[in-house]
């Protein structure tokens, strides 16, 4: 329940933006955030953008989500089981 | 997203990158581990830490000396039974709609679930966001909406946010049950267990957006006790381990932020604003842990008529768990969910039991779902009480 994911505000229209979050576009409260704007990455949980995050931090954290193999039984880190 | 899905070899060069990282990480706490000479146990309080350790692997780059314990971090597993069934029992009002987190659906109080009562005729709906239940209460302005607002400080504001607009616009048919959890507390009260012995704790990454790193000062200065927030991914999350062996080795205590592109000292002043205008602290009943004061969030008097226990005179009754179930151990790292006797066997994610396995943030169902196979576990590790 307290998991944030990096969403790209599209349009903003007074208190509520239009994101893209991975793949799916949605509505979301700037009012936690109120200085985001267009084209700036912000952190939503549950409907809300709760805080401003680096464009380089927002794609990162997409590629290591969208990457589930960093670690799994098929790729195992040298050395350990 | 599909720039970002489309730039392959940035993505392959970040994930070699992370995997060198994590290797290089675990070869320390292997490190570490031996240099420390007994074993250490760290908590990590956010549940969605535990269901991340569990499926990235994590565990298993750690060693048999290292404990990591789940905490009181999943809001689903820290509600009381009682207000479940509360909850359930307004759900089952004529007329009625409740709006709840897909979360919540499942739990089973004594008189059944969400899920029970919506099946025998209840109008119960998940809602994503608090504003989605406000929008369920305007398009139904003839009958009342109660909101199942539950959770920590990381969605405390977004309730906040509805009392304050349904305030504002007078949407007088919603309302909120209002159980919300503040996450500090439950840590000290945790320390005050001579039972639970922990080295340090993994402090969670998204409720400190909102409320700061600095707010576990007092865990470090008053109980000794080192605190490292930490990120979500795999690597944030060994990162973090590695930090709290650090200091446990060394024989410090200090607070660390390991996660300063998400989480200011002093958080989100905003959310902390519409967290205090609609709510003051309050005693708060908590399941495993039980009543303690200024451990939750009540609406303030003057959004009393927002307030779903005082519009319906609510009176919380007595908590029942259910016979056999562990949750309550597993919550407060006194007990392992491979060690509980109904895990895997009658209570499974299908066929939940406790809290711990109906939620997707639960440490039983992140062990269902990713370490199930492991097995009983072996003989004490001495350190952290979970064996």
């Amino acid at each position: 329940m307290c998991l944030a994911l990096p969403a790209r505000i599209q349009e903003r229209t007074g208190e509520v933006a239009r994101v893209l979050l991975g793949d799916a576009v949605m509505t979301v409260s700037l009012v936690m955030t109120p200085d985001a704007g267009v084209g700036d990455w912000v952190l939503v949980h549950a409907g809300f953008a709760m805080q401003e995050v680096s464009d380089q931090d927002a794609r990162e954290t997409w590629m290591l989500v969208d990457e589930y193999d960093v670690l799994t039984p098929d790729r195992p880190l040298e050395g350990f089981q | 997203m599909s720039g970002v899905r489309a730039n392959v070899a940035a993505r392959e060069a970040l994930v070699a990158r992370a995997r060198a990282r994590m290797a290089g990480l675990a070869g320390e706490l292997g490190a570490l581990a031996g240099r420390l000479g007994r074993p250490m146990a760290f908590m990590e309080v956010c549940g969605t830490h535990t269901v991340n350790a569990c499926r990235s692997g994590v565990h298993s780059l750690i060693p048999e000396s290292v404990s990591l314990v789940s905490g009181p971090g999943c809001p689903v597993c820290v509600t009381a039974q009682r207000y479940i069934d509360a909850l359930v029992g307004l759900g089952r009002r004529p007329g009625l709609i409740i709006t709840t987190y897909g979360d919540m659906l499942r739990v089973a109080g004594a008189g059944g679930s969400l899920e029970l009562a919506r099946s025998e005729g209840a109008d119960v709906r998940v809602v994503t966001s608090t504003r989605e239940a406000l929008e369920v209460a305007r398009r139904n302005p003839d009958r009342d909406v109660v909101f199942a607002a539950v959770g920590f400080e990381t969605t405390a504001p977004a309730t906040a946010s509805a009392v304050l607009t349904a305030d504002r616009e007078g949407v007088e048919n919603f309302s909120v049950l209002a159980a919300h959890k503040l996450v500090v507390p439950a840590m000290t009260t945790l320390l005050e267990n001579p039972d639970v012995r922990i080295d340090g704790f993994l402090c969670p990454g998204h409720v400190s957006v909102v409320i700061g790193s600095e707010v576990y000062r007092p865990v470090v200065e008053r109980y000794g006790k080192p605190c490292v927030v930490a990120g979500f991914e795999a690597v944030q999350i060994m990162e973090g381990i590695v930090h709290l062996a650090r200091q446990a080795v060394a024989g410090e205590a200090r607070l660390e932020n390991l996660y300063p592109e998400a989480v200011t000292p002093g958080g989100n002043p905003v959310a902390a604003r519409l967290i205090d205008e609609v709510f003051v602290p309050g005693a708060a009943a908590w399941r495993a842990l039980g009543e303690m004061p200024a451990s939750g969030l009540d609406l303030r008097k003057r959004y009393q008529h927002l307030d779903a226990f005082h519009r319906f005179g609510i009176q919380l009754g007595d908590d029942q768990e259910p016979p056999g179930c562990r949750c309550a151990e597993v919550i407060t790292g006194r007990c392992n969910p491979l060690d509980c006797m109904l895990f895997g066997r009658v209570c499974t994610p299908i066929y939940p039991v406790g809290p711990c396995m109906v939620s997707s943030e639960g440490s039983c169902q992140a062990y269902f779902r990713y370490r199930r196979h492991e097995g009983r576990r072996r003989a004490p590790s001495g350190a952290g009480s979970v064996t």
